[in-house]
């Protein structure tokens, strides 16, 4: 099926596929080559959660190539009402071709994949998965470096709660990424998710500092500390605001060294920092689009022209 | 003392043996005999065994366990024998086997997790990702789960 709830439903192969894929369709993303490849073609856009860049994303994705969508937010419809994730699905395996689900709950994607026959594709569930996210993440490394291959990436944050570095650690590994992984104490990367990356072969370290692992550093993935996610307002008040970045810190840091983030940024990336080469968080949101129009066209059986013009 | 019968012989019923010290009060309540059930259960704890130094014993009577009930068995007592007794005799033996998957076995105990949603009409799936040391996930949310909270959490 060609669901894509976690990055393990991608092969190596098949991500190298899509990405070659989104780099053809830059153009087409930035609006210069009209290229209605998915003309006929209707998603659904489920979203149980606030998103913005996410959902604008694929909803520009769809409409560059063609295609239209239906949005759905949880406010004030049926799901308020106490309908089940099954039922509110049911409806939409009868309306689109292709849906996108973000849910605050852990699982729901996988849930949605096996209650319903479309294609579904992962915008996050609660703390789980994010590998669209992931796709473009990897899109934006590629993009820099020109390999996915042996890069020493740090992921800064809330690696407890923050889906997007669960997802984009399993990918990493996969291609040989050295990975530090910085967090204060109570927002360390879930043991099992560890346990996943060391068997996989992975050399993962462990750290509270953030100074120390900009100078090794190919990329630094910065990310917020999600208030939403925490249980208990004290727990969050006592490392909101622990990790900031601003341009004097580019001063130690390898040549073409990248910083990343997934957006929205509350105050881990000072905005001196927007003018460096190093800052590239603004291109990798618009780098959603060119990858999620190719994630689409793979959901769909489309295949993207050799030659995009 | 190992020549002594510690319980009776049992009638009809199940007898599970090389449980492993300290866990017969864990399968008791996995296989839920202890609610809703008024059949007689003889526990021995802790009695010694060639093969595994200590070990529990549990038989329950006129009850035949199924195999089912039995495969919960596998989680936390993956070594543990099983015999069918009818009119004081072994009537069958059977296999506890871990299977890779336990469809509506247990609930998940990620407090976040879509199957909370007990109007879901999904199954309850859990993957076995390792057998030594016991490894279990939910299939849908991917947490590891804790094995004293499956035992709460058994369907």
């Amino acid at each position: 099926m060609s669901d894509v709830v976690t990055m393990d439903d991608l092969t190596n192969k098949e991500i190298m596929s899509i990405l070659d894929d989104a780099e053809r369709l830059v153009p087409v993303a930035k609006g210069d080559i009209h290229l209605p490849l998915l003309e006929g073609k209707v998603l659904a856009n489920m979203f149980f959660e606030n998103s913005t860049r996410t959902r604008m994303s694929f909803e520009s994705a769809m409409k560059r190539l063609g295609g239209s969508v239906l949005n759905f937010t949880s406010v004030g419809t049926s799901v308020a009402k106490g309908e089940t994730l099954f039922d509110t699905m049911q409806m939409v395996d009868g309306y689109a071709d292709v849906a996108v689900i973000r849910h605050p709950r852990q699982g729901a994607a996988q849930y949605s994949a096996d209650a319903i026959g479309i294609p579904i594709l992962n915008a996050g569930d609660g703390a789980g998965n994010h590998p669209t996210q992931t796709m473009l993440d990897l899109f934006t490394i590629r993009e820099a470096h020109g390999t996915l291959e042996g890069l020493n990436v740090a992921l800064v944050g809330d690696l407890r709660y923050g889906r997007t570095v669960h997802s984009l650690s399993h990918a990493l590994v996969r291609f040989g990424a050295t990975l530090t992984l910085v967090s204060p104490e109570g927002l360390k990367m879930p043991v099992e998710i560890v346990s996943d990356l060391r068997e996989h072969g992975a050399e993962v370290v462990e750290t509270s500092d953030l100074a120390g692992v900009v100078p090794e550093a190919d990329v630094i993935y910065m990310t917020r500390i999600q208030k939403e996610r925490f249980p208990d307002e004290d727990e969050y008040a006592k490392v909101a605001g622990i990790y900031m970045l601003d341009s004097s810190d580019m001063s130690g840091a390898k040549d073409g060294m990248i910083v990343m983030h997934p957006l929205p940024r509350v105050s881990e990336l000072h905005p001196s920092l927007d003018n460096t080469e190093n800052a590239r968080y603004f291109q990798q949101a618009f780098n959603g689009v060119p990858t999620r129009m190719a994630l689409l066209c793979r959901c769909l059986g489309v295949k993207v022209p050799k030659k995009v013009k | 003392m190992s020549e002594m019968r510690r319980v009776t012989a049992i009638c009809n019923g199940t007898v599970i043996d090389h449980i492993p010290s300290g866990r017969a009060i864990q399968v008791i309540r996995m296989l839920r005999v202890d609610t809703n059930r008024s059949n007689p259960v003889s526990l021995v704890m802790n009695v010694p065994s060639d093969k595994m130094g200590r070990k529990d014993v549990l038989k329950i009577e006129d009850l035949e366990l199924s195999q089912e009930e039995l495969d919960r068995l596998a989680l936390i007592s993956p070594q543990a024998s099983v015999a069918i007794i009818r009119n004081y005799g072994v009537a069958e033996k059977r296999v506890v086997e871990l299977n890779e998957e336990l469809l509506n076995v247990a609930r998940c105990t990620f407090w976040n997790c879509i199957t909370q949603n007990k109007m879901e009409p999904l199954p309850q799936k859990l993957r076995v990702v390792s057998r030594d040391p016991i490894e279990v996930r939910c299939y849908y949310c991917g947490r590891g789960q804790n094995m004293e909270e499956i035992i709460e959490n058994i369907l």
